[in-house]
């Protein structure tokens, strides 16, 4: 899977353009989402998540993805999970200290950042990770809560 | 003990527990590593390997060798994955005799329920300074079978630290009803890939609240020297003091085995080759770790040096007296109540 999740990171402008293009519409279906049931849609579609985010960006499903702030290069797949850049001990060549025949995963995603229209994204500083939510699908959970906040900002308006 | 007062800076010493609950007006901790700094000193920081034993004696006597020459001694946390007496039992120890002293925290053997425990727990035993760092791997260390923990990581955990102190809450949410008063650092490497990711790394964590940074070995200048421009570029510099780690090279041997071996670390080709060129190569690595020093001092925005003198720390005193980078002022040392005069270097 190595190739295509270095193939992603080089891509990362295309594909930040197809999230941009899919996220719209996985909300768009909240409808869909609730006449179903989100604990229902869960199984099936964390499932369908895993299998398209695992072929292209190695997705490690920990239900709290940030793709679009580390240049689509997943950074779960860093040996000590860091969300929020590089180690201090990333090799000459670019290489992670722990696996040295890999790239590191935050080289990889500060030139997918690099080519990202939302460049500024992976200067956000990421909160500790959850980890009740592995293996959750982060889709459904965007839709939910931008359907929520779309709700509570209705029932704000006069 | 009683209560010092740093003539030169007219500011109460830390470490006893009568002293008045406030410390300086805009001061987040009471220790004497912050008042240093925000008084505009050069101050020098020194790494202070743990001891293999469960004997205090081992611990002060290493102490005993940086004393009155140093700002303050940071005791590291297992580091490169070694085990190793613990960085919060060390930095009690020598808190309570005074000493300033620097917790380092690595997110490689605890999660966060450990680590707050730990900081609470160290700022209750006096410890004013606490440095967050991810953490080396375990496979570098003497127990790669170890189960790595990362549960956080450098920055997730200065914000951690920052909420503890600033928003008197866990990461829970769960409020504290006394802060640890705490001055907090975090580590960079200006030296390893991706480079023009660095000082936005390094904004990173001021944002999330590192207020100095000790930096991995400084062998090449020039590479220093652009990471700062940059970092000057986008207004860090004012938010943080800088204290760029050096240390002396025992011998090109050793440089070459550390350039390999150690993840990190960064030794251009020229210092080799100066080292192979030396008759005496040990005295030779103490003259270039000298010169880094003088060096580094002149750069704008660095505001004190960190040394790393890992087996080799009786030449810290020497090094430091012979850069001269300390005029004429004496770090504060608790076995002495008036300052000292300056010892013939
Ligand atoms: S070198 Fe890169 S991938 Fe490897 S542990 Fe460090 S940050 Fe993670």
């Amino acid at each position: 899977m190595l190739s295509i999740r270095l193939w992603a990171t080089r891509h990362a402008r295309l594909l930040e353009l197809t999230y941009q293009a899919v996220e719209p519409v996985i909300i768009k279906l909240h409808p869909l989402w609730k006449s179903v049931g989100y604990e229902r849609a869960e199984k099936p579609i964390a499932k369908l998540e895993q299998l398209c985010k695992g072929l292209v960006f190695d997705c490690q499903m920990c239900g709290q993805c940030i793709l679009s702030s580390t240049g689509m290069s997943c950074s779960m797949n860093c040996p000590k999970n860091i969300r929020n850049g590089p180690c201090g001990g990333v090799l000459q060549n670019g290489n992670c200290e722990v696996i040295p025949e890999q790239r590191c995963v935050w080289v990889e995603a500060w030139e997918g950042s690099q080519q990202m229209r939302a460049d500024d994204a992976i200067q956000v500083v990421q909160l500790p990770l959850d980890h009740r939510l592995k293996g959750t699908s982060s889709w459904l959970r965007v839709a939910r809560q931008t359907a929520q906040r779309h709700a509570a900002q209705r029932e704000s308006k006069p | 003990m009683t209560l010092h007062v740093d003539i030169e800076d007219g500011n109460a010493g830390a470490g006893s527990e009568s002293e008045p609950e406030s410390g300086l007006p805009g001061h987040s901790s009471r220790g004497r590593l912050e008042q240093v700094l925000k008084n505009g000193h050069f101050a020098i920081t020194a790494e202070l390997a743990p001891p293999d034993s469960a004997n205090p004696q081992d611990v002060y006597a290493r102490a005993r060798l940086f004393e009155g020459h140093v700002d303050a001694m940071n005791a590291t946390d297992g580091s490169g994955a070694n085990c190793h007496m613990s960085s919060v039992a060390m930095c009690a120890l020598l808190a309570r005799q005074g000493h300033e002293v620097v917790m380092q925290i690595s997110c490689r053997d605890r999660n966060r329920i450990a680590i707050q425990g730990d900081i609470l727990g160290g700022a209750a035993l006096g410890i004013n300074n606490m440095l967050c760092l991810t953490g080396d791997g375990v496979q570098v260390g003497d127990h790669p079978q170890a189960k790595p923990v990362f549960d956080l990581d450098s920055l997730s955990l200065l914000e951690i630290v920052a909420g503890l102190r600033d928003k008197h809450a866990f990461a829970s949410g769960r409020k504290l009803t006394d802060p640890p008063r705490i001055f907090l650092g975090a580590a960079e490497n200006p030296f390893a890939p991706p480079f023009d990711f660095r000082p936005h790394r390094l904004a990173k964590k001021i944002a999330a609240g590192a207020q100095f940074i000790q930096t991995q070995y400084c062998f090449d200048l020039p590479r220093f020297t652009a990471f700062m421009q940059r970092s000057q570029d986008l207004g860090l510099l004012e938010k943080c003091f800088i204290l760029p780690g050096v240390g002396p090279l025992a011998s090109a041997r050793t440089a070459n085995w550390m350039r390999q071996h150690v993840p990190g670390v960064h030794i251009p080709d020229h210092i080799i080759t100066r080292l192979e060129g030396a008759k005496d190569q040990k005295a030779e690595g103490r003259n270039i770790c000298i010169e880094m020093i003088q060096q580094l001092r002149e750069i704008e925005g660095v505001s004190g040096v960190h040394i790393m003198a890992h087996r080799q720390e009786t030449s810290v005193v020497g090094i430091i007296q012979q850069s001269g980078v300390l005029r004429d002022r004496m770090p504060w040392t608790p076995s002495c109540e008036t300052p000292r005069t300056k010892a013939p270097a």
